[in-house]
């Protein structure tokens, strides 16, 4: 199996299989951010509590989920670089961060304006808040020192061994709410036990959850893409390519 | 004929080699202690005189004083060393290059940590801080501020190949700072109102031995791929 994974190693495969998978996950990413928005914005049910400003939870939950999971892509990814010395590895982190940048920002205004109607408050420096604003910091590290480098197997290698280290904030991140005594409320989906959320809201969560997943993934794959590209300038596949589509 | 040196040696040769090149320049020890004493009267000048507010802020301003004073100070951490190659030597020396790198770092706090330490309480004096905060004051500095060497010096060890490294740093290294200052200033304020405190201090105490023992490998990595 890894003799397999291993040939996706080469820039040129990786290209061309990342052109493959881009249109599955941009169509199914509009599929599931379109029916769980629509469902979620028009016909999930009103809150009790919160009346119809509790809507935003279903761009609110996404965007933060995925900010964490995109860091881990991403370190995940340079670890990967780092170790074993997979340069499309590398290329994949920093075609991350800048995503998982935009994704926390939108985490934190969505939250913002959350809190507004429900807490009397943009914002308060509570340990979730806090940590959120910190990942968003980590990112912007990251893709500064990535582009400070002029060499950039080198930025690569040092924006790498940046993201791992950030990782250490990501539980952080996750139990702060369990930790502390916060003003977020505690996490209401849970895998193994029944969620304390309706399930008629679930759903849609659920799906947009999902759809921005597929939508991170769907950018990610452009980013990449444009990566290896912009790294493999000088290679004669990527002449090619760009004769093909009549660059000269 | 070569033998080669210890692991213990060669952590001893070098600690003495970079303490006794700071004691040559001394405005290596007292620039970074200059500014945090002035960014601490600071302060006082820029919110008001008022005691009942300065109490409040104390533990606050000295530890965020403390952060900046230890960033400035860490920038010179590898670079002279580079600067002249001796950096490579000692990449390039059988002994890890772990030990070599936890023994700049312990040279440079005890140069600019422990002078910070040893000057706190005076100017905790100057900020009216709570008479019975002083014992978490010294005890969150004498644990926080080697995690801030530690950390500092992995940022350090990533810019110290670019020119425009400074503002970099900052950017790199605060976000990996707050956890500390967090704890910090929440174990003086618990204090300052008689609570326990040796739940924060354990924690602080945590982020020290881990960060002692990962951060060496995080730097030693940083520095090959500075000096590639």
């Amino acid at each position: 199996m890894w003799k397999w994974l291993h040939s996706y190693a080469d820039p040129q495969k990786a290209y061309n299989l990342s052109g493959r998978l881009l249109p599955w996950f941009a169509t199914l990413a509009i599929g599931f951010i379109g029916v769980g928005s629509i469902w979620g914005l028009l016909f999930a049910p009103v809150d009790y509590q919160q009346g119809d400003s509790y809507r935003i939870i279903f761009i609110h939950v996404p965007a933060a989920s995925m900010s964490m999971s995109a860091y881990m892509a991403m370190a995940t990814s340079a670890f990967i670089g780092l170790v074993w010395q997979i340069k499309s590895a590398d290329w994949a982190a920093a075609a991350i961060a800048p995503i998982g940048a935009v994704v926390t920002f939108i985490a934190l205004i969505t939250g913002a304006a959350w809190g507004k109607p429900m807490w009397g408050t943009w914002w308060v420096w509570d340990a979730r808040l806090t940590s959120e604003l910190v990942l968003l910091f980590l990112y912007l590290g990251v893709i500064s020192l990535y582009a400070s480098f002029e060499d950039k197997v080198l930025a690569a290698r040092a924006a790498g061994i940046l993201a791992i280290v950030g990782v250490i904030n990501i539980p952080i991140i996750k139990y702060s709410v369990e930790w502390w005594n916060s003003l977020h409320q505690p996490a209401t989906i849970k895998i193994t036990e029944k969620s304390s959320m309706a399930p008629e809201m679930l759903y849609p969560l659920l799906i947009n959850i999902f759809g921005f997943g597929l939508m991170i993934g769907a950018i990610t794959l452009i980013r990449f893409r444009a990566e290896i590209l912009a790294r493999n300038g000088m290679r004669p596949w990527v002449r090619e390519l760009a004769q093909a589509e009549g660059v000269k | 004929m070569n033998k080669g040196i210890s692991f213990t040696q060669a952590f001893f040769t070098l600690l003495k080699r970079d303490l006794k090149i700071a004691i040559r320049h001394k405005g290596d020890i007292f620039n970074p202690l200059l500014f945090f004493i002035l960014v601490v009267t600071l302060f006082p000048l820029g919110i008001g005189p008022e005691p009942q507010v300065l109490t409040r802020v104390a533990p606050g301003i000295i530890w965020v004083a403390a952060l900046l004073a230890s960033m400035l100070s860490l920038e010179r951490l590898f670079k002279a060393d580079f600067a002249d190659g001796s950096l490579e030597q000692m990449l390039l020396s059988p002994q890890p290059l772990s030990l070599m790198v936890l023994a700049k770092v312990l040279a440079h706090w005890l140069l600019t940590g422990v002078p910070l330490i040893l000057v706190a309480p005076l100017l905790a004096v100057l900020l009216h801080l709570e008479a019975n905060s002083y014992g978490a004051l010294m005890a969150t500095l004498a644990l926080g501020t080697p995690v801030l060497s530690l950390l500092g010096a992995i940022g350090v060890a990533l810019t110290v190949g670019l020119r425009k490294g400074g503002v970099l740093l900052s950017l790199l290294i605060l976000p990996l700072y707050i956890p500390v200052l967090i704890f910090a200033t929440s174990a003086i304020d618990a204090a300052g109102l008689n609570l326990p405190y040796s739940g924060h201090l354990a924690i602080i105490g945590a982020m020290l031995v881990g960060s002692l023992i990962l951060a060496p490998f995080a730097i030693g990595a940083s520095l090959r791929v500075s000096t590639n």
